[in-house]
């Protein structure tokens, strides 16, 4: 059975309470520059990474139709598929916006991911910590940071 | 659209009925819908779509064929179900003491009138 793995334990209770109600697969949350925060269902870091950047790449795609047709924003997008739909969100916490990145099957639906993915919000909102000082990222910490990150998700 | 509206308007003169939509099957998204204030129609919809596609493959699995009518009955109010042509399917809430016959009449003229 997947886990539900998060870097921000704050994101974890919110994230396995979506992917339950939901029936989503896969689940990624990652911060709008495609930093992963929490996921579930993946098995491989480079999956995980490669469908951050691409999530991260589709915002901010989005973001720029946004800009050319001067809407504020789009909340989600859908990509509704044969066998499974990909559904890309974003929500704002205190700590700053994050994208959720989901995919689905034929045991769910895009009413039903988009129905729990407002409750998601809800609780992503409520659950978040104050802000703190981000601390300055140094070169020499990157490498060390991205392999916390990634244990952190996989359990390692 | 006028006419799917006008479907749902008849089903929502039955006494006791506070909301009635047509939902798609597959996706749970609201196509028409004529609620009350304070029915979550977009909840109700997805919730209601993702029940009646369980409930097909219960029936189907217990020999009893496609399901034609679905009626769950709560402590405050009820819940039925009419699957449609065109994968549609027509919801209605509505109180606990609705005359469940009378609506779910409606929502089967509402169901033939989508072909």
């Amino acid at each position: 059975m997947s886990e539900t793995r998060a870097v921000e334990a704050w994101t974890l209770e919110p994230l396995r309470r979506f992917v339950a109600e939901a029936g989503a697969r896969l689940a990624l949350l990652t911060t709008p520059s495609g930093q992963v925060i929490a996921q579930h269902g993946f098995t491989r870091a480079v999956d995980v990474m490669a469908a951050a950047a691409l999530g991260s790449a589709i915002a901010a795609s989005t973001a720029e139709l946004c800009r050319m047709l001067k809407e504020p924003e789009f909340r989600s997008l859908n990509h509704q598929g044969v066998e499974h739909g990909v559904y890309l969100a974003r929500c704002d916490t205190p700590r700053g916006p994050l994208l959720l990145l989901a995919v689905y099957d034929s045991d769910s639906s895009p009413g039903l991911v988009q129905l729990f993915f407002e409750e998601l919000a809800r609780a992503l909102a409520a659950s978040c910590p104050p802000k703190a000082s981000e601390p300055k990222v140094l070169a020499e910490d990157f490498e060390r940071e991205l392999t916390a990150s990634l244990n952190a998700l996989f359990g390692r | 659209m006028a006419r799917l509206q006008g479907a749902l308007d008849r089903i929502t003169r039955v006494r006791g009925v506070r909301g009635a939509m047509l939902v798609g099957g597959d996706d749970g998204l609201v196509i028409a819908e004529s609620l009350m204030a304070g029915v979550r129609g977009n909840a109700v919809a997805a919730l209601s779509a993702s029940l009646v596609k369980k409930l097909r493959r219960a029936a189907v699995a217990a020999g009893a064929g496609l399901p034609k009518f679905l009626h769950l009955q709560g402590e405050r109010g009820t819940l039925l179900a009419v699957p449609a042509p065109h994968g549609i399917v027509v919801v209605v809430i509505a109180d606990a003491d609705v005359n469940v016959g009378l609506a779910r009449l409606e929502m089967m003229r509402a169901a033939e009138n989508l072909i």
